[in-house]
């Protein structure tokens, strides 16, 4: 009898998000812009940056240092400029990013084995790209200083850096972003459907229909809550399946941990979700609602940024994050085959945050009856 | 003699009366639907109220929004006070007052900051507000209530202050959209008075509305049916059509229900409806209404002539109602007395919302196989004694019982033996019409081999085959209200619980809906409905008066009626009825006071 209803109402959940042409819209548009923007356009890596370059040196070390710079697939365009006046003009106006100015006795110091330096000019209003751009900068000018006669002498002495990338050996920003986006996308789609069941029935008067109905408080609670699940599971099907095909990410462990703790973080945010929905009058409300939650759980997510750049005030409250959690297993998985034992210690405090969301869900749905 | 206007020397007024708006075969269409209006030809004149009439998708909102100029017709050609809606939009913008069916009122501003508001979008000139709104508060006896926020108002209320600010610039033509809606009688009343004074100065009303009492009252109509004009001119000449066919039939002892699915299926009968204990009936023209009554219907039956009313000769006009028999009724089975105890009780039912006291001890009960109806304006507190009964609200005070169960605490089981129709027809919109019988039957616990009968009955009785992937919201209206009734009785439910079932659907879906339900009745269902809705009151067997939250009159619609005969009214309507319990209610708290 019990599971004659629920399935009649998770049937008629599932067909009123898919047959609503919004509802449709909802699940289909999100994904496909998240995957498109995050893995291809809002790379972290900075390409195209223009440089100029005052080069008041006439010796040979500063053309070779000019060479080097010219040589660097990092930067786009390289414009020389002998007045100090137009280079300043030309960071003033972001022409460039940065500016590189060479002083006259440049080479002769060289020669002479005297110290001597470069000076490097950067746009901080553009902090991240800049710091990045010195970076590069001071590799060029620490290698032309180790082919300096001087630093020839001293090569023998010094230590050298060997860098080796685990994981993603070669960096590609991809397989750091995609598996990312296996958790925002679930949270997004998870929170949203969620949010907007029960605010949509109550906008159009279905509401009481389903309350007069022989369907016990939390039979209603489990058919709100399991659709969005499934739905939130299927998405992440898709993008794994979309991580390893289009995108040629190595799936090193388990998808049997993998699933298993997407259950557990899918409930978290589907407690979450009922949670707005039951205080939501209308369809519009239940979507701010979610969309309050959304941005900073997205932020304080270690998603974007990294959760040890955050002030010490603010790491603690990303404890309560549940994408904090899945994200580290996504991960995991995807790039190193993550242990047993470290998917259950991040999946506990999921678990948690799953009962605090359902259960507060469930209280206030019970609430709002009154 | 010669003080009385007689009836030639009113047509002559009439004739000299100009033409405010000139209809040419206006033809609208919304996407692949047939057309919201289809060749409607007319006109409308200056100094009278016409009636746009009709049920709703009718296209009555399409052609006022037509006249205003915001839409454009496909064919046909507008021309109100003499300039054509497509090119001249802006002149008829300025000429006319419209005022929507939702209200354009900011319900977030006070009454003084509306009309402020609407003085600014109109361009009235500051030196002249004063006098104008003196003038328009006075006229809406709104001038208590200014600083009050026009969301906090009552309907009726709304309505006047929508129309003072339709009034700001004094227009030649005045455009309501179903004014009449969510407003109780009294405030119908006078907002129809207001607009009749109004006439008076030469000015152009259109009325439109769902109701055809309001339509009788018109000076002339414009009846619309699913986009066709079925006629225009007065309201007496439609009428008139059926003068000498409509006849009371009375005496039939309390089995009135009985009789009538007997009379609609004789030949001759083209409508019947329950008026209070009589039934109504309009015959085809030479027949006798006398051979219509059944030989069992009993010794007391008296056949007498009555006055012909507009929704006689509508239905006349639409080919008569539908037949007496209900095969949802035929295929119910017969719930048999389970004890005497009543089957819905009310004792003291109080609900409190903060220091408002939405109804207050509110006490009934209904026995097996009777239609009670709550009566009352909107807000008066008849929805929130409906939900706590439903087991939706729990009172403050009070209890409620349905089938001996009190359902805020035995819950479910209790739930299975109700269906519940809402007014909206709460159906699941984006499903199709075979998905949500698959859903109610599904709730309701009705699995295997009785589910697919169930359904497929359904699906028979109703016709739904055709339209089985359809979703639902694509449904026309009628379709819409018999879905939902089919998804309430699915499961074959003791008891019914009905808000506002049939307003602004036309009459036939009505009839259709009704003779459904009092089959129902017939085999021992038991009846809750709301409306304000003066013609659904008449087919319940008793009914509860609700006004501000407390019922000020309870019994069947003739006792009722006759409590407030006089000798001036000596047959009151039921609208008469209400207005006068009510306004005797008020005086007796006045009295007290």
């Amino acid at each position: 009898m019990w599971w004659t209803r629920l399935k009649a109402l998770i049937l008629k959940e599932l067909l009123a998000v898919l047959r609503d042409p919004r509802g449709r819209i909802i699940l289909i548009v999100p994904p496909v812009i998240q995957l498109v923007v995050f893995s291809y356009a809002a790379t972290l890596e900075v390409r195209n940056v223009d440089v100029m370059v005052l080069n008041r040196d006439a010796g040979h070390w500063g053309y070779e240092l000019v060479q080097r710079i010219e040589g660097s697939p990092t930067f786009r365009k390289v414009s020389f400029t002998d007045s100090p006046e137009v280079l300043h003009e030309a960071v003033d106006r972001q022409k460039v990013l940065a500016a590189v100015q060479i002083s006259p006795t440049f080479s002769r110091d060289i020669e002479a084995k005297q110290p001597t330096d470069v000076q490097i000019i950067l746009d901080g209003r553009r902090s991240n790209a800049s710091q990045i751009v010195g970076g590069y900068l001071n590799q060029i000018v620490a290698g032309l200083s180790a082919d300096t006669p001087a630093g020839q002498k001293a090569k023998s002495s010094a230590v050298s850096i060997m860098p080796r990338n685990w994981f993603n050996p070669n960096l590609i920003y991809q397989w750091f972003m995609v598996p990312n986006l296996i958790g925002s996308i679930a949270l997004l789609i998870g929170m949203i459907v969620t949010a907007l069941s029960i605010a949509r029935e109550r906008e159009l008067g279905t509401f009481d229909q389903l309350m007069v109905s022989p369907l016990r408080t939390h039979e209603i609670l489990i058919g709100k809550l399991l659709p969005p699940m499934m739905i939130g599971l299927v998405h992440i099907s898709l993008y794994i399946v979309a991580a390893i095909v289009v995108f040629g990410i190595p799936l090193r462990g388990s998808l049997l941990l993998l699933y298993g703790s997407s259950i557990i973080f899918m409930a978290s945010i589907v407690g979450l979700g009922l949670f707005i929905s039951a205080m939501s009058m209308t369809q519009q409300q239940a979507i701010l609602g979610a969309f309050l939650v959304l941005v900073p759980g997205m932020l304080l997510s270690g998603f974007a940024t990294p959760i040890e750049n955050m002030p010490g005030w603010l790491q603690p409250v990303t404890y309560i994050n549940p994408l904090r959690y899945f994200l580290v297993i996504v991960r995991g998985v995807f790039l190193k085959d993550i242990p047993v034992s470290q998917v259950v210690t991040l999946t506990i405090p999921l678990a948690f945050i799953a009962a605090f969301t359902l259960s507060a869900a469930a209280w206030l749905f019970r609430k709002r009856l009154e | 003699m010669a003080d009385t206007p007689t009836h030639v020397e009113s047509s002559k007024v009439e004739s000299s009366r100009p033409d405010f708006i000139r209809l040419a075969e206006v033809t609208k269409r919304f996407g692949a639907t047939p057309p919201a209006l289809d060749k409607v030809s007319g006109i409308i004149r200056g100094g009278e109220i016409t009636g746009l009439v009709g049920p709703d998708g009718a296209g009555k909102t399409t052609l006022i929004r037509l006249m205003t100029g915001l839409m454009v017709p496909e064919e046909g050609s507008l021309m109100v006070l003499g300039f054509d809606t497509v090119r001249q939009a802006a002149e008829i913008q300025a000429a006319i007052g419209y005022m929507p069916q939702r209200f354009g009122l900011y319900e977030d501003l006070t009454i003084q900051e509306n009309l402020n508001l609407y003085a600014d979008l109109r361009g009235l000139p500051k030196s002249e507000r004063p006098a104008v709104f003196e003038e328009l508060l006075t006229f809406t006896d709104l001038k208590r209530f200014t600083a009050r926020l026009a969301g906090k108002l009552s309907g009726g209320m709304k309505q006047k202050l929508g129309l003072a600010c339709a009034l700001l610039k004094k227009p030649r033509l005045l455009l309501l959209d179903e004014p009449g809606v969510g407003v109780d009688p009294i405030s119908r009343r006078e907002l129809w008075k207001m607009v009749e004074d109004l006439t008076k100065e030469g000015i152009g009303v259109v009325w439109s509305t769902a109701y055809l009492d309001e339509a009788e009252a018109c000076d002339r109509v414009l009846l619309l049916n699913q986009g066709k004009l079925l006629f225009a001119g007065e309201p007496a000449d439609l009428t008139s059509r059926v003068d000498g066919r409509v006849f009371r039939l009375s005496g039939t002892e309390g089995r009135r229900r009985q009789v009538l699915a007997q009379v609609l299926n004789r030949d001759g009968v083209i409508d019947g409806v329950i008026q209070g204990d009589a039934i109504r009936l309009v015959m085809k023209a030479g027949t006798d209404a006398n051979l219509a009554v059944p030989k069992d219907a009993g010794a007391d039956v008296k056949v007498e002539p009555t006055p012909p009313r507009f929704e006689d000769a509508f239905v006349d006009m639409l080919g008569g109602g539908p037949g007496g028999r209900s095969r949802l009724a035929d295929a119910a089975r017969a719930l048999p007395q389970e004890g005497d105890r009543p089957v819905i009780e009310a004792h003291g039912l109080t609900k409190r919302f903060g220091d408002f006291t939405a109804s207050d001890k509110i006490t009934f009960d209904i026995p097996r196989g009777q239609i009670f109806g709550l009566l009352g304006p909107n807000g008066a507190g008849k929805s929130t004694t409906f939900k706590m009964l439903c087991g939706l609200l729990k009172p403050t005070e009070g209890e409620g019982r349905v089938a001996g169960f009190d359902l805020r605490r035995d819950g479910a089981e209790a739930r299975n033996r109700l269906g519940y129709m809402a007014q909206k027809f709460s159906l699941y919109g984006d499903l199709s019409v075979a998905q949500n019988l698959d859903f109610f039957a599904g709730v309701y616990g009705l699995s295997g081999q009785r589910r697919r009968e169930r359904i497929s009955l359904m699906t028979d009785i109703f016709d739904f085959k055709a339209r089985a992937d359809m979703s639902a919201k694509d449904l026309p209206l009628g379709l819409k209200q018999r879905l939902a009734l089919a998804c309430a009785v699915m499961h074959e439910p003791q008891v019914l619980f009905l808000d506002e079932p049939t307003s602004g659907v036309d009459p036939i879906t009505r009839r259709e809906f009704w003779t459904h339900i009092n089959g129902l009745v017939e085999k021992g269902v038991t009846v809750l409905v709301t409306t304000h809705f003066m013609d659904e009151a008449e087919y319940c067997d008793r009914i509860s008066l609700i006004y501000r939250g407390r019922s000020i009159a309870l019994g069947s619609p003739d006792e009722l009626k006759a409590k407030v005969a006089t000798s001036e009214n000596p047959d009151p309507t039921m609208e008469d009825a209400f207005i006068a319990l009510v306004e005797a209610s008020e005086s007796e708290e006045r009295a007290a006071a």
